[in-house]
């Protein structure tokens, strides 16, 4: 009977949380935002910004300049030799003028740009960097060295290295260093998000059913143990459940952008993904693509979901302990703020291990059990030796037996305690009781 | 049959309870009083199993009380609470089956409370929406419909208008005449004068006054009457005491010198000046 009681409780919990249009909303519009997010500035970053073409006026009292500067659809050059303020004063139409007084070789200051406006940037950049260019290339030929040019210009060659991964079995994948350091970074951050997000409403949850006063109605049900586990194991199905559906939405959402982007990926062998990779063409999406295949989703999703449980279960024990101690929400703060630490600490961390994922930093993070949730999921990716993950899944759900046992003793007693804010030293007591 | 046998209790060096024994029998309505911190929560909490006693025992028919009885207990604590996002029909049936109850017993028990407290049409409503009255109309339904064979009941009237007072009153009468024993704590003491056989006044973590309250009015009583008389005609109403060593017929022959007797009663004390007197 005991048994069924912790069962109406975790039902209890799961459908009020599941059954509420908020829940549908949030799981929906989420990943929706997320991607939004994540792509808005690089679509920005790459679009063109239309402009009206630009009028510039080159004055060059040297005239060794004119081949430097080519006109596009944003830029008309003209090339006029007169007085810099009296063509000002012809010409108010023009944009700006490029006023060049000498050798640009002798001395790098003679060149100038006016304009009644602040030029942008960009505009700036282009045209320094068009100059600078042509007075580069004027200065190797006039040191008359054969084949410099190509000499030049081989040296300058910057490489960028594809890496394929070995399986097992032989077959080869194509890697990205850097989608997998992004791949392990979202799923950590997924994980931290989690913990928080569900720990909190774990909190919120029992200092509403203490502060609303039907807590002592249930805990003449039921032991105070049962329904403290009740909730966390109904709110962790609520957080599985979103996670799922995310997964979920994300497969079908890959399986739709797939045929667009990259026909017959799955057919593809190694030496056509070799050719593709050594054709300099391949665009940014079908690289994310491809390195995206290269990870193997299944024991991370696996690994995912153990780690959240255990890492949530290990803080919701605690944040159930807080919000069974305090009268209303606005007095957990206090006692939020020293388990929020670890966690926060085990972000830091990541953006660390991210770029050094077998450093003993990474290793002994990767251990206790308060930063392992996040730090190991960083280092999935990067494929960490067998023994690790399982020593470190071990010592995470001891922890959790631990913190539980520790605040159920803190809940009891918490539960039935009104009107006064409690101390540390007081909840010490309790855990005494 | 609910035995407490020398309880205690304490908070850190806080005595809550000090050696507190009562029996209630079977069947009847007891009455727990006491001035507020007297310790009256604190007993309460011990026989629903919420709390154990630090040393002494609670036993329900035999046995130590724990949470594997709640079944059989229906509990009103003095501070009313329910989820309230939750629908009345929704709650009621939640906490019905928490106290052991199927679906469909829970259901089915639900809709003759419903009917029985005229309340049938606000099922859909969440209790947030509900005035105070209504809500105590719903915890007492969520506390009496598994049908417990101990009911506890912390201050049920405060909350109910006179009517609704009275129905409740009438309810716990018909429940104890179901054959359900009733613990009663509140500090109305016409209810305890009008509803309980027994009761225990505890004040200071200790019992300071038990037994049946008729016993107990009569043992306190002053040798107080009221005599209404007819003197020339005229009606005479007056509280005479009767002398020490002198019997009814003394005093009545005595009183009736000047006058026809019509009406003459041994004036009790109420169970409110009780309280006072003893406490103080």
């Amino acid at each position: 009977m005991m048994k069924n009681k912790i069962l109406l409780i975790i039902g209890h919990e799961y459908r009020t949380r599941v059954m509420k249009l908020s829940f549908l909303l949030l799981t929906l519009l989420t990943p929706i935002l997320f991607i939004g997010v994540s792509i808005l500035p690089a679509l920005i970053m790459t679009s063109e910004i239309e402009e009206d073409t630009k009028t510039i006026v080159v004055i060059d009292k040297s005239g060794m300049y004119e081949s430097a500067f080519t006109s596009d659809e944003n830029y008309t050059f003209y090339f006029i030799n007169g007085d810099l303020q009296q063509l000002h004063a012809e010409h108010p139409q023009v944009d700006g003028f490029i006023y060049i007084t000498g050798d640009l070789r002798d001395s790098l200051q003679s060149v100038s740009y006016y304009s009644e406006k602040q030029p942008n940037a960009e505009m700036l950049y282009r045209m320094s960097r068009q100059l600078s260019d042509y007075v580069n290339r004027q200065r190797i030929e006039s040191y008359n060295i054969p084949h410099l040019k190509e000499i030049i210009s081989q040296s300058q060659q910057r490489i960028s290295i594809h890496t394929v991964k070995w399986e097992k079995d032989g077959s080869e994948h194509m890697t990205s260093a850097d989608m997998t350091e992004l791949f392990g970074l979202v799923s950590a951050m997924l994980i931290f998000l989690f913990i928080f997000m569900y720990g909190a409403q774990v909190m919120q949850g029992v200092a509403q059913e203490k502060s609303s006063r039907i807590m002592e109605v249930m805990i003449a049900s039921v032991r105070p143990f049962e329904l403290m586990m009740g909730k966390i194991i109904g709110i962790a199905l609520v957080g599985l459940t979103q996670f799922l559906l995310w997964v979920m939405i994300g497969a079908i959402g890959l399986s739709i952008a797939m045929p667009f982007v990259m026909p017959d990926v799955a057919e593809m062998s190694s030496e056509t993904i070799a050719q593709i990779t050594s054709s300099q063409n391949i665009s940014f999406i079908q690289e994310l693509l491809m390195s995206l295949m290269g990870i193997n989703f299944a024991k991370i999703i696996i690994l995912f979901i153990l780690y959240f449980i255990g890492g949530y279960l290990l803080y919701a024990s605690m944040f159930a302990a807080i919000g069974s101690a305090v009268d209303n929400e606005t007095d957990a703060q206090q006692f939020t703020l020293p388990i929020s630490i670890p966690i926060l600490i085990s972000m830091y961390v990541a953006m660390h291990v991210m770029r050094s994922p077998d450093s003993a930093l990474a290793f002994w993070c990767s251990m206790i059990p308060f930063t392992s949730p996040v730090v190991m999921l960083v280092r999935l990716p990067f494929d960490v030796v067998w023994w690790e993950i399982v020593l470190s899944l071990v010592i995470l759900y001891l922890s959790f037996v631990g913190t539980t046992w520790l605040s159920g003793k803190i809940y009891r007693t918490g539960v039935l305690m009104y009107g006064k804010k409690p101390s540390w030293k007081e909840i010490w007591k309790w855990v005494k009781y | 049959m609910l035995e407490i046998n020398d309880v205690r209790k304490s908070f850190g060096t806080k005595v809550a309870l000090d050696s507190v024994s009562l029996t209630v029998n079977d069947g009847t309505i007891y009455g727990l009083l006491g001035p507020n911190g007297a310790g009256k929560t604190t007993l309460i909490r011990i026989i629903n199993g919420i709390t154990a006693p630090d040393s002494g025992e609670a036993l329900l028919n035999g046995k130590r009380i724990d949470l594997e009885q709640s079944a059989q207990i229906g509990y009103l604590p003095e501070e009313r609470g329910l989820y309230k996002k939750m629908t009345v029909y929704e709650q009621v049936l939640y906490l019905a089956q928490l106290k052991g109850m199927s679906l469909l017993q829970a259901r089915e028990e639900m809709q003759r409370w419903f009917k029985r407290f005229e309340i049938t049409s606000w099922q859909k409503k969440k209790i947030e929406e509900l005035s105070k009255g209504m809500a105590q109309k719903v915890q007492f339904i969520t506390t009496v419909i598994h049908r417990p064979r101990l009911l506890v009941l912390d201050e049920p009237f405060s909350g109910f208008d006179p009517v609704n007072t009275e129905m409740i009153r009438q309810e716990i009468i018909r429940i104890n005449q179901e054959g359900t024993t009733v613990i009663l704590s509140t500090h109305n003491m016409e209810s305890v004068e009008m509803l309980c056989q027994e009761i225990s006044l505890i004040n200071h973590g200790k019992i300071v006054l038990q037994g049946n309250v008729q016993t107990i009015r009569q043992e306190n009583r002053s040798n107080l009457y009221r005599v209404v008389k007819i003197v020339n005609g005229q009606r005479i109403e007056e509280k005479v005491e009767k002398k020490t060593g002198e019997s009814n017929n003394e005093l009545l022959n005595r009183l009736s010198l000047d006058g026809e007797i019509i009406v003459f009663e041994e004036i009790l004390p109420t169970m409110n000046e009780i309280f006072i007197k003893t406490v103080q």
